[in-house]
């Protein structure tokens, strides 16, 4: 084999380094591709404890019972106050079970919050449905206004015959609610570590 | 050493002046000094980091730092310059660009202005970083910069940026780099040489090249999200506009963790061409060697989520990267046995390099036992964030690629510069190396044990004595750096001139049939390839 000459060479190079330059764009793609691709993957495989939407409950109702818990969080820079009504309650795997929380706004000015939402245990994701939620739409809120926020869900019964999930009796929903970027923004209230980070040489 | 350099060369070569040689280089064996030089400059602020670490950790109590938040700046820095700045140019920027293309008997890089630009991106990218422990609070989200700590709420003036940006620029580098080199392997192999002739330190070049080209640009789009989330008001990782935190640790580690092998890969191609050397014999398994760099760069990329054991995610999952994490012992313990094998009924010569080379087989070793201790999803619920994985990663890459890199030096030095080191001055910088290290890391496994968290700067007043005995390693180690440039220095001003082959007949590869120094243009005439 000998050397091409320079020419050919320099083609091949170019050839080449542009593949490597491609491939390194195209890498760069793919992680920003991963945004709406994780969201997805959490979705269809309740990774992460990420509940399944949408799906009606069967009808027939199960032996086996489970508890089923609720918590609520509230981001410091939301003046809301938000609870659910019950702590937890027990039904039967399969029954569509109906929760409400209430959100009330504390402040004197309209203020929009918005919602995430998971499960823990995280295996149980995939087998706990929900038919009516309050799910990451935002919610703007009068002052002094209250909402009762209901919650539709049912447990899937193959919960009681996956190894991994058999063991589980309790189940813990847990809601978040968030003031929405645009609506700090507009009130200054962009989330702020406050004075007990940093050397205080910036603030 | 420029000067010095310069003054050394062949008189027949045809050399440009000081400005056009040094600035806008595009000879492979100038650039590989000017990385190595970089390398070194950059260790010495990365090294003078960790000493001022160990000061404050040396009693319990806060004792030169004024906080946590300036004490995560140092440890970010600390963590981000020896990664980005010392390891990596130094091995492959620096070995990298001056052997690769001698080993395989091309006159230079594919691309040489690129090679130049590479170069030139680190430095704004090293003052970048450098800057930002002046700036405001500081890059203080550790080397990992997961959000929300890295968002601006807690981290809101513009030192996180500088550093978000210096990671794009010395990724952009790493990016150019990458693709020359890959260029240059493919395509400019001298007649003769095929890929199963190619010697191991170019294969492990070429196996780092493919990681930077999939890992590197995924860090780049992390933190270009990172920095619309800082900046622009997107919500990439802020869950309030419905992002997701553990999305970052995913795009991160994805990076994060063939980085480690990035950074260990070319190490490996050291001490391969070292042990061989100075067992007077091929290396033990010549195809496994090259092979077992391409598995562990395989594997490398499906392992990422064994640093997220504590970040939530179900048992199925932490199973799968537990076991396949465990597999990446095979093909390092293939290496591993593969370099024992070499030296196995060798005529072994325990000169400096060889000893750096059998410290880091042994120094690397005790990190991969250690690394499979960290691979078990249940033992990492508790030692995750403790300093039992500071001893454990230190262990192989502070110990092991810089030992990595020290062999190198030792063992080329007499090629880049034209003058042998004094072998007795390398040895006693072996050995303070060696104790100063083991002293400085050892100690940290008890801590972690114990359960001292890292990225504190303060510890409850029970784990004051292995701590003291770490700092006083440290010193040893800082003692050892610095006597490391006296060795240099007193290498280039009395070293003894150096013949082509100075090894003897261990050393067979190409850079060995050249003058040391090698003529500024190598191989004009194509070499031979038995």
């Amino acid at each position: 084999m000998a050397r091409p000459d320079p020419a050919t060479l320099a083609r091949r190079n170019r050839r080449m380094a542009f593949g490597a330059f491609g491939f390194a764009a195209f890498m760069v793609g793919v992680s920003f591709a991963a945004v709406p691709l994780y969201d997805l993957f959490c979705r269809v495989t309740g990774f992460g404890g990420t509940p399944m939407i949408g799906q009606a409950a069967p009808g027939a109702a199960g032996e086996r019972s489970i508890t089923v818990r609720f918590n609520a969080n509230t981001q410091p820079n939301l003046p809301w106050r938000f609870a659910p009504q019950q702590t937890a309650m027990t039904l039967r795997l399969g029954e569509e079970g109906l929760a409400f929380y209430t959100a009330r706004n504390l402040a004197p000015a309209a203020v929009t919050g918005v919602s995430t939402y998971n499960v823990t245990p995280e295996v149980v994701g995939r087998y706990f449905h929900k038919t009516a939620c309050f799910c990451f739409e935002e919610q703007t809120l009068e002052p002094g206004q209250a909402v009762d926020m209901p919650l539709a869900f049912w447990v899937d019964p193959r919960i009681a015959t996956d190894p991994a999930t058999r063991d589980i009796r309790t189940i813990t929903v847990s809601y978040t609610f968030f003031r929405s970027l645009n609506d700090a923004e507009r009130a200054g209230a962009l989330a702020n570590a406050g004075p007990h980070v940093g050397n205080g040489r910036v603030r | 050493m420029a000067h010095a350099a310069e003054a050394h060369h062949d008189h027949h070569d045809h050399k440009p002046g000081f400005v056009a040689r040094w600035f806008f280089s595009t000879n492979h064996k100038d650039i590989g000094t000017l990385y190595i030089l970089f390398s070194l400059f950059a260790a010495i602020i990365g090294i003078g980091i960790s000493f001022l670490m160990r000061l404050e950790l040396q009693q319990p109590g806060m004792q030169i730092f004024a906080d946590g938040q300036v004490w995560n700046a140092y440890v970010s820095a600390h963590g981000l310059i020896m990664v980005f700045f010392v390891i990596m140019p130094a091995l492959i920027g620096g070995f990298g660009n001056w052997f690769v293309p001698i080993m395989i008997g091309a006159p230079d890089m594919a691309f040489p202005r690129l090679n130049n630009i590479s170069f030139w991106l680190m430095v704004p990218a090293f003052l970048l970083l450098a800057g930002s422990l002046f700036v405001g609070e500081g890059p203080g989200a550790g080397w990992t910069i997961y959000p929300p700590l890295s968002d601006n709420a807690f981290h809101p003036s513009p030192a996180m940026d500088m550093a978000l940006f210096s990671l794009h620029l010395a990724g952009a580098s790493s990016i150019l780099g990458a693709a020359n080199f890959i260029t240059t392997i493919f395509n400019m192999r001298a007649p003769g040489m095929t890929l199963h002739k190619m010697p191991l330190f170019v294969w492990s070049i070429l196996v780092t090249a493919f990681l930077l080209l999939l890992a590197v640009p995924v860090l780049g789009g992390a933190i270009t999200m990172l920095i619309t989330d800082r900046n622009f008001g997107t919500a990439f990782f802020d869950p309030a506009g419905g992002g997701d935190p553990v999305l970052f640790q995913h795009l991160f580690w994805f990076f994060g963790h063939p980085e480690v092998y990035i950074m260990i890969l070319p190490a490996f191609g050291v001490i391969s061409h070292v042990i061989s050397t100075f067992s007077k014999k091929p290396v033990f398994g010549y195809l496994g060697m090259a092979y077992a760099m391409v598995a562990i760069g395989v594997v490398g990329f499906v392992v990422w989520a064994h640093h997220m054991y504590t970040s939530g995610i179900d048992v199925d999952t932490r199973a799968y990267f537990m076991a396949a994490t465990m597999i990446i012992a095979v093909p390092t313990g293939v290496k591993i046995f593969s370099w024992i094998a070499t030296m196995w009924g060798g005529s072994l010569k325990m000169d400096t390099p060889m000893l750096f080379a059998v410290g880091f087989i042994f120094l690397f070793t005790v990190g991969g036992v250690t690394g499979v201790v960290l691979a078990n999803a249940g033992i990492t619920q508790i030692l995750h964030n403790t300093y039992y994985v500071v001893a454990h990663f230190h262990y192989v890459l502070s110990l092991g690629a810089v030992f990595g890199i020290y062999a190198g030096i030792y063992y080329w030095i007499g090629k880049m510069s034209g003058r042998q080191y004094p072998e007795k001055l390398g040895k006693i910088h072996f050995w303070l190396t060696f104790v100063g290290v083991n002293l400085t890391f050892f100690p940290m496994h008890f801590l972690g044990n114990q359960g001292m968290p890292r990225r504190y700067p303060d510890y409850p007043d029970a784990m004051w004595g292995w701590n003291l005995i770490s700092s006083l390693g440290s010193y040893i180690s800082i003692v050892s750096f610095l006597f490391f440039f006296y060795v240099m220095w007193v290498t280039l001003r009395r070293g003894e001139q150096a013949a082509p082959n100075y090894w003897g007949e261990g050393a067979t590869t190409l850079e060995w049939q050249v003058s040391s120094p090698p003529p500024f243009h190598t191989f004009d005439e194509l070499p031979r390839i038995r």
